[in-house]
């Protein structure tokens, strides 16, 4: 990875941005940092702009106010497409539907991108989307099309795709909200080991367990703004804001009485990385 | 290299239809093999006089068939580029293009293709003047290019129902890989798009080629009209009556492959 680390700069940085869509105003004013080598966690309810955040980070929505950096480019000198197109080279996003390339096999999934825009050669490219289909456990579907897949088969293939451009940090977009609760865990075991392996994240999520235990840091959102921010271990146990705590009790709650469907012991936990 | 990706991509595809075909191929050719020798020793056996004519006519029919096939094939062809071009022209952010290319569109799409076979006979010069030498123009060019013009505006409109299929999505996974707009038209749009308009391009393909009947109607020496010049020579009720069966069942021998191919390639591709 071409930059330098300085301990003081934040890989991705939000001041004050504001976004008025059609003359609705989605964020007001949002300041958020995610430093290299964290998890981030975006919480709250529905329409609350948390998805929002994610477009405005890759540019494909743009504020009226406020500045975004992206490792030390400011989104808003962006003129050109192809300066945008370098930076979401950078950035891996994964959306809650998916989204493959439903014309392209499992692997050509993967191998497009890195062969088309950072021309690696192919076999170079082949060798690296089949350890990231072992990576998230899917060696034997190379061959499949995406439609051969469940949704939570197509979820992990979304994952590798956006690793397989080796991004600096992955944007993950409610990953799980579209997806049977018994395949939630499979993805979520996933993003855990990316985690883990110190993959900067960014996840809006409504998978409340999931974000206390794998976030350094949790932002909570409500109408556009931030609410109260911190530790993941302070906001899930002591929330300063009478909202969050609200918000918390009742998410909370919600996912207690549908645990017993959906969190399905993890065994493939044990199973070691290969990087 | 480039186009090693598609070409894998495609394969599977290819190679089943081809195992679909290849079968049903070869069960033609034996039955139409079957029905000839037939056809050749029975009038040896009871020298019937009804069978005799046909086998006299059949290779005139046959050569009048080649006609239609030329015609149709070479009218899909045109029209394929040019409705490529005019229904990438449809989509031009440029309004008065646009607005052009529509109304081709429209004009073409909406007009019987009789009258479009008259206009193009009709209205087109007989021969063309390059410096001294005359180029002549022959009729069933001109049928050619009056079916040409029908089938570059539905491939028109067919292309562009298929760009608009597109979910947006695909457009923005593609964009948050990096992939610029026209890499992203290139690598995931229009291959997905040549898929989805492979079903209704066939069907467009059937349906110029039994257009290609109407070539009789200018002159053109094609299956139908062999078939009224043998039913007039020969001047038989039985005969007349077979040599149509026989016009209808050669048209029917070449539509009805490509009607199950299509319908075959739409099951397969309702991959959605």
């Amino acid at each position: 990875m071409p930059s330098i680390d300085s301990p003081g700069q934040a890989l991705v940085s939000l001041r004050d941005v504001h976004l008025t869509l059609g003359g609705n105003a989605i964020l007001r004013g949002i300041d958020l940092e995610v430093q290299r080598g964290q998890a981030v966690s975006i919480i709250g309810p529905s329409g609350s702009g948390k998805s929002t955040i994610l477009r405005c980070i890759t540019g494909l929505l743009h504020p009226q106010q406020g500045q975004i950096l992206v490792d030390g480019v400011e989104l808003g000198s962006l003129r050109s497409e192809a300066q945008l197109a370098r930076l979401r080279q950078r950035v891996g996003f994964v959306f809650q539907q998916y989204n493959l390339f439903p014309h392209l096999t499992v692997l050509e999934n993967l191998v497009m991108a890195p062969v088309r825009i950072l021309g690696l050669d192919r076999s170079t490219a082949r060798s690296r989307a089949l350890s990231l289909l072992e990576r998230v456990r899917l060696a034997g579907k190379a061959d499949a099309y995406p439609g051969q897949l469940s949704g939570g088969q197509q979820q992990r293939v979304a994952i590798a795709r956006a690793l397989a451009m080796q991004p600096e940090l992955i944007l993950f977009d409610e990953v799980t909200s579209a997806l049977d609760p018994e395949m939630v865990g499979e993805v979520l075991a996933v993003i855990r080991e990316l985690v883990q392996e110190g993959m900067t994240c960014v996840l809006v999520t409504h998978e409340m367990r999931f974000a206390e235990e794998v976030s350094d840091q949790v932002h909570f959102i409500e109408s556009g703004r931030v609410v109260e921010h911190g530790a993941a271990s302070h906001i899930f146990s002591a929330p300063d804001n009478e909202r969050t705590r609200a918000f918390l009790n009742r998410a909370l709650n919600g996912e207690r009485s549908a645990a017993r469907n959906s969190f399905a012991p993890i065994a493939f936990n044990q199973l070691a990385f290969s990087v | 290299m480039a186009d090693n990706t598609e070409l894998t991509a495609r394969l599977p595809a290819w190679r089943s239809a081809r195992s679909i075909t290849l079968p049903a191929a070869a069960a033609l050719g034996i039955a139409l093999l079957l029905a000839l020798a037939v056809l050749w020793v029975i009038p040896v056996w009871t020298a019937s006089p009804l069978l005799g004519h046909i086998l006299r006519w059949l290779p005139a029919l046959l050569w009048g068939m080649l006609a239609n096939i030329q015609i149709s094939v070479l009218a899909i062809a045109l029209g394929t580029a040019a409705g490529l071009v005019i229904g990438a022209l449809q989509l031009s952010p440029v309004l008065p293009v646009a607005t052009v290319a529509r109304w081709y569109v429209q004009i073409f799409r909406n007009a019987p293709m009789l009258i479009l076979i008259y206009f193009s006979t009709y209205v087109f010069p007989f021969e063309i003047r390059l410096g001294s030498t005359y180029l002549a123009f022959p009729d069933w060019i001109k049928v050619t290019l009056g079916l040409a013009l029908p089938a570059s505006a539905n491939v028109a409109e067919i292309f562009r129902g298929a760009i608009g299929g597109i979910p947006s999505a695909q457009w923005e996974a593609a964009a948050q890989l990096g992939l610029r707009r026209s890499q992203a038209y290139r690598w995931v749009i229009l291959p997905q798009c040549l898929r989805r308009m492979l079903p209704p391009w066939m069907n467009l393909y059937a349906t110029i080629t039994m257009g290609t009947a109407l070539a009789s109607l200018v002159g053109v020496k094609d299956l139908l009209d062999t078939a009224q010049i043998a039913s007039s020579t020969v001047n038989r009720v039985d005969f007349t009556v077979a040599v149509y069966f026989l016009t209808l069942l050669l048209f029917f021998l070449y539509c009805y492959p490509i009607s199950r191919l299509t319908q075959y390639l739409e099951k397969k591709h309702a991959f959605h």
